[in-house]
């Protein structure tokens, strides 16, 4: 369980850039929940993963992991960064960039060979483990990143805009990816997407932020029928229905009945 | 990080950073071959002129020995026991004190590069001593200590300290912060993510600093040793070869040529060592406009 209370940041407070990032975000999220976020450019949502993750001290107002406060990261977490190519370490294969963390559940190390190559392959990167990060194209790097935090097999995973590199084609097997990975392993997944069709087909649950300082404007439940299915679920009246009402939310108009 | 820059001498780029603007600039890169072919035709040239002057006559023959002079006696050298027991003599106070610099100098400049507190209390005391120049403080400490091989170690150590020293610390600014927070994001704490990605992240640097301080140990081996006048090492043999009567102006060039030959050698060595080892950064600043400059303490 993610308990967020009135979650309040300013960067630079006092001084001359001084910014209010987040104003009294309020949020839950239950356990093996897929929360989707949007929100306009800028709002705050990087900052609000950044919060959760224990990787700022929010100004004000608190988060709390399964009802314990946040102060430092808190375990079983995995995040995957949006500057996904930073967040890679250039001087390791990619192998050793994805078997890195693994140290943390102490494994050994054929253990965490074995899990970096099986994530490596899930995300269709079974052939790039010796090579370094630099020798992949921008898309490929995301996905070396998303799979590092897949091998870490998380309880919390934080995803921010996870698969804006890649092709359309590989873009929807990677949400699919998501939704297959949630479904075998039991994760709270918090994914922040500036991309409206994707939060509704991911999402149990799409949650829209206003423009900075963020506050939630709008939550709202996904559901849908069956299994998701790139085809049926897109064309499905109630799909189409909720990505107009997402859409609407995040122009910043009310919803219309 | 530009503010971090101030009073501080560039000195040195690193080797593979130097070598990414090369290959921008021209469009041609040109090959090692053509490279080495052009650096043999300069010492060439440099050697023919020396002799030249030598034996023109201008200047008596024993005062500026020609090229064939020098290299013939540095050649005898050599097989000359007794400079082989002097030159041992040097490069082991220059490796010990190196060593032991590196040992003192990547820790504290980790030190100093990751706690900002400990940087701030120290920073005066540093800002003074770094610009007295090492060669300056020989006849003091050699008051205090003596001449023997703890007075070269300790100078070289003193020397050697401050490339090592400057160049971690800047290495470490640079640290990509997204990179650690990642690292930070797993629940590794703060010495676990100075290990594996402060460190090998700054490395480069570190490493740019060290090849600096080979050459500033040299320096200072060298020098202490004429400075002292007595005992063992290539600068008292050169000591002695000026004080002679008459002067033996062929021993000081040929113990001249074989510091410099030293000095060249180990920092090609190094040279290729880092080329080998962080290609991972020389191919990403090729993708990346704005290199960083290693910083060194220049004596
Ligand atoms: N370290 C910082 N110091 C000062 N201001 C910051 C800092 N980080 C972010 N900001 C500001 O806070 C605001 C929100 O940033 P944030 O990265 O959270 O937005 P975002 O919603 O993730 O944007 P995007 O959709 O472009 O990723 C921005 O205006 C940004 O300039
Ligand atoms: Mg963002």
């Amino acid at each position: 369980m993610l308990e967020i209370e009135n979650l309040t940041h300013i960067y630079g407070g006092g001084g001359p850039n001084e910014h209010h990032a987040i104003d009294g975000l309020d949020l839950k999220v239950a356990d093996g929940e897929l929360l989707c976020i949007v929100g306009p450019s800028g709002c705050g949502k990087s900052t609000l993963l950044r919060s959760i993750a224990g990787l700022i001290s929010p100004t004000g107002g608190q988060v709390k992991v399964d009802d314990v406060l946040v102060k430092q990261t808190p375990d079983n977490l995995a995040v995957v960064f949006q500057d996904y190519s930073r967040s890679l370490f250039p001087w390791m294969s990619v192998a050793d960039n994805v078997a890195l963390p693994l140290r943390r559940k102490g494994f050994d190390r054929r253990k965490r060979r074995a899990a970096a190559q099986e994530a490596l392959e899930s995300v269709g990167l079974a052939e790039a483990g010796r090579k370094y990060p630099f020798q992949l194209s921008g898309g490929m790097q995301q996905r070396v990143a998303i799979a590092r935090a897949l091998a870490y097999r998380p309880t919390l995973m934080l995803m921010d805009e996870p698969f804006g590199s890649v092709d359309a084609q590989t873009r929807e097997d990677l949400e699919d990816l998501v939704l297959e990975v949630r479904r075998l392993h039991q994760m709270t997944i918090v994914l922040i997407t500036h991309d409206i069709d994707e939060s509704v087909y991911v999402g149990d649950r799409v949650v829209v932020l206003s423009k900075a300082p963020a506050h939630v404007v709008g939550d709202l439940n996904v559901a849908l029928p069956g299994p998701r299915d790139q085809i049926t679920t897109r064309e499905h009246p109630d799909f189409v229905h909720l990505r107009a009402e997402v859409g609407r939310l995040v122009r910043g108009h009310t919803v219309a009945h | 990080m530009a503010h971090q820059g101030d009073r501080r001498q560039v000195v040195d780029v690193p080797h593979h950073l130097r070598v990414s603007i090369r290959t921008r600039t021209h469009d041609r890169p040109s090959t090692a071959t053509a490279r080495w072919t052009r650096r043999a035709v300069g010492v060439l040239a440099f050697a023919a002129l020396f002799e030249a002057l030598g034996r023109a006559g201008l200047v008596d023959i024993g005062f500026l020995p020609p090229t064939s002079v020098i290299l013939w006696r540095a050649g005898e050298l050599l097989v000359d026991p007794a400079f082989r027991a002097h030159a041992a003599t040097s490069m082991l106070a220059w490796a010990i004190g190196l060593g032991a610099a590196a040992l003192i100098a990547v820790p504290l400049g980790l030190l100093l590069g990751s706690v900002r507190l400990i940087d701030a209390a120290t920073r005066a005391i540093v800002e003074f001593l770094r610009p007295i120049p090492s060669v300056a403080l020989i006849p003091l400490v050699a008051l205090v200590i003596g001449t023997g091989l703890q007075l070269r170690v300790t100078l070289v150590i003193y020397a050697s300290l401050w490339p090592i020293l400057y160049n971690t610390m800047y290495g470490l600014r640079g640290v990509d912060p997204v990179a650690k927070e990642s690292l930070r994001s797993y629940g590794f704490r703060a010495p676990a993510v100075l290990w594996w990605v402060s460190l090998p992240s700054a490395a480069p640097f570190i490493m740019t600093g060290f090849r600096l301080a080979t050459g500033v140990a040299l320096i200072l081996t060298v020098s202490t040793e004429i400075v002292a006048g007595r005992g063992e090492g290539i600068g008292v043999f050169i000591y002695f070869a000026g004080i002679a009567v008459p002067a033996r102006m062929d021993d000081i060039m040929a113990g001249v040529v074989w510091v410099g030959l030293f000095g060249v050698v180990v920092n090609a060595l190094l040279v290729a060592a880092e080329r080998r080892l962080f290609a991972w950064q020389h191919a990403r600043l090729g993708a990346h406009a704005g290199a960083p400059v290693a910083v060194g303490a220049g004596r």
